[in-house]
């Protein structure tokens, strides 16, 4: 018998922490103009000595306003992606569950574009009229996750194969309104189409939508981290959980509104970048066990450093040109799902 | 084939004296219907009867009688139609799902797992109930489980996987896991069905000795005849929605009311062991 305690936990943690440090380093250097790691490490104690007026402003500029805030994005949409996929797949019982197969990450790109068109006639504060997006997609994966999960049920029961066809034909349908409204409705704010159906980290935003999406990526993690042993009850069935004492409704509730929020900010700011989801928490189930109290923190972990390191990829393979993080995610990711999908039906 | 009328009805056995009883099942019936508006398709009629610490009762009837049904009931899943369940004085359907998986645990037909997990781990599950939110497992936790596995003699299963151990050491892990819930009422859902005779006899040989030794009340369902007359203290006789008879193996094993609840021509015997025996016999 071998428990997981604490210290264990910390531990593996600070592995991934070292990693997604080497990441970000890594993402920090290279792109379409190199940033040498002299530079960088003289800049950093630059700033800690309360000496930044010495930092040269065009370095400056392309590290702190350019790629930091890229690199910040990366880890907050990874993150919430990775721990979304996770919480899907414990609450559908389906290890191929990920918020871009179910179509989830559809409906919250919707939800947004259609909260973005809204936006012009609603005439909000501007505090409330950036909260806007975010809802819509919040509201819009919400909405598909409860669609998908009653289009999957077969005589009552989730059937797995069922579920993730009608998430794919969701997506494929989303998709196509998506196409519909951002050929018709030409709105002078509702970004690309490429940004919504494939997913990027290149729009900035102001520093406040960083905060917000920090703060919100945590109260959502840890209320589904609060269900982490209902979780590992949960995998086993409803009823199972039920008799082991897991609060079933209450604990479905929560990680179904926690995950479809982490699903919602995440493509309110990336649009929909697929498999992360489903590669990451993979992968930290190999490597680290199937107990939900390590999975969560490091598949948020795994999924800042696999989206950091994917946008890397997709900043520089084809320099001074651009990738979609979406195309990189589902070059990788896709066959992965067919491998898995073959694994599972054998 | 008409209903049973020629049997006369048994709602419990008389004089059951009250102080020690530790589960009370009070005339409690169930309906369940697809839809509301529509005709229930399936009814269990008021059932009745009342078990002690230490007793092993046997729910007992072909297919689709209603066993299942009433021992989702006496687990307080399903919420009676009317009557009530007492468990030493508590209604078992109005516990917290915490507070009821402290007090009864219940072993399905079979439990599947997504993701691999080791025996040790899937014991520890049943100490969910036991333990706070977000705290690890306590030393305490890690004993009780070590000895519920010892106790159904599978101490050497620890550290196997669940999907690379045969049916019958799973179905005694499972059982362990129900032991680590350290509850008052096992309840068991046909247990032997997917294991081989020994298998079998080992179950209930174990059921019937934690139940002497712990003081658990033990409910199990089940269509094996024999097995329940051999190991049962009561026999809850069930067919179609209806308990027919409640007492000891001895006075419900009558060969013209088993042959007619169980639709088979057969012959009852009185056992080495003071027992019925049953042996079915063949039409042709």
């Amino acid at each position: 018998m071998r428990p997981l305690t604490l210290r264990r936990l910390f531990l593996q943690c600070l592995v991934l922490v070292l990693i997604l440090f080497v990441v970000v380093v890594i993402a920090i250097k290279f792109g379409a103009v190199p940033v040498s790691l002299y530079a960088l490490g003289r800049d950093v104690l630059r700033v800690l000595f309360g000496r930044s007026s010495q930092i040269s402003s065009d370095y400056g500029l392309i590290v702190w306003n350019i790629r930091w805030p890229r690199i910040l994005l990366g880890i907050i949409v990874g993150a919430s992606l990775s721990v979304a996929g996770t919480s899907f797949q414990a609450l559908l019982r389906n290890p191929l569950a990920d918020p871009y197969v179910l179509g989830v990450s559809s409906g919250a790109a919707l939800g947004a574009i259609l909260a973005l068109i809204a936006e012009p006639f609603l005439a909000l504060s501007p505090a409330l009229s950036a909260l806007l997006t975010p809802m819509g997609a919040f509201v819009g994966a919400a909405a598909t996750i409860a669609a998908v999960y009653f289009l999957g049920r077969r005589e009552g029961q989730i059937d797995s194969t069922t579920l993730l066809l009608g998430g794919v034909i969701t997506a494929s349908f989303l998709s196509a309104i998506i196409m519909f409204l951002m050929t018709t409705v030409t709105s002078g704010n509702t970004r690309g189409m490429a940004f919504w159906l494939m997913g990027n980290l290149s729009t900035s935003f102001q520093k406040s939508v960083y905060w917000f999406l920090g703060i919100g990526f945590f109260l959502a993690a840890g209320a589904i981290y609060t269900t982490a042993t209902d979780l590992n009850l949960l995998l086993a069935g409803e009823k199972e959980a039920m008799h082991l004492g897991v609060d079933v409704p209450r604990v479905r509730l929560v990680v179904y509104i926690a995950a479809s929020l982490l699903t919602g900010l995440a493509v309110s700011v990336s649009g929909a970048v697929g498999y992360v989801g489903l590669i990451v928490p993979h992968i930290m189930r190999l490597v680290f066990g199937s107990d939900h109290r390590t999975l969560l923190p490091t598949a948020a972990l795994g999924g800042a450093i696999a989206v950091v390191f994917a946008d890397t990829v997709a900043r520089t393979v084809v320099a001074p040109s651009e990738l979609a993080v979406g195309a990189v995610t589902a070059i990788v990711g896709a066959p992965l799902f067919i491998y898995l999908l073959r694994k599972g039906a054998s | 084939m008409s209903s049973g009328s020629a049997l006369a009805r048994t709602p419990g056995e008389p004089a059951r004296s009250g102080a020690d009883v530790r589960l009370s099942v009070e005339q409690v019936s169930y309906a369940y219907s697809a839809n509301p508006s529509q005709a229930p398709l399936f009814t269990l009629e008021a059932t009745s009867f009342q078990a002690k610490p230490g007793e092993i009762v046997a729910i007992l009837g072909p297919n689709a009688s209603g066993k299942s049904t009433l021992l989702q009931l006496i687990a307080g899943a399903l919420a009676p139609l009317s009557g009530r369940i007492l468990l030493d004085g508590f209604v078992t359907h109005s516990l917290t799902p915490k507070t009821r998986a402290q007090r009864i645990a219940v072993v399905q037909q079979e439990s599947r797992l997504l993701f691999p997990a080791r025996a040790w781990e899937f014991v520890l599950q049943g100490r969910h109930a036991h333990r706070r939110a977000l705290r690890f497992e306590s030393e305490d936790d890690i004993i009780i489980a070590r000895n519920a596995l010892a106790q159904v003699g599978a101490a050497d299963l620890s550290d196997r996987w669940m999907d690379q151990i045969s049916g019958g050491e799973k179905q005694r892990v499972i059982l362990a896991r129900a032991l680590a819930q350290q509850p008052l009422l096992l309840l068991l859902d046909e247990p032997t069905l997917h294991l081989d005779i020994a298998a079998q006899v080992d179950l209930l040989h174990s059921l019937r000795r934690l139940a002497a030794e712990n003081r658990y009340t033990v409910v199990v369902v089940t269509h094996e005849l024999n097995l329940a007359a051999e190991y049962a203290d009561q026999v809850v006789l069930m067919q179609r929605g209806r308990c027919l008879r409640v007492g000891s193996p001895a006075t419900i094993y009558q060969r013209e009311l088993l042959e007619q609840v169980f639709q088979t021509p057969l012959t009852v015997e009185l056992g080495s062991s003071g027992r019925p025996h049953v042996t079915v016999l063949s039409e042709r």
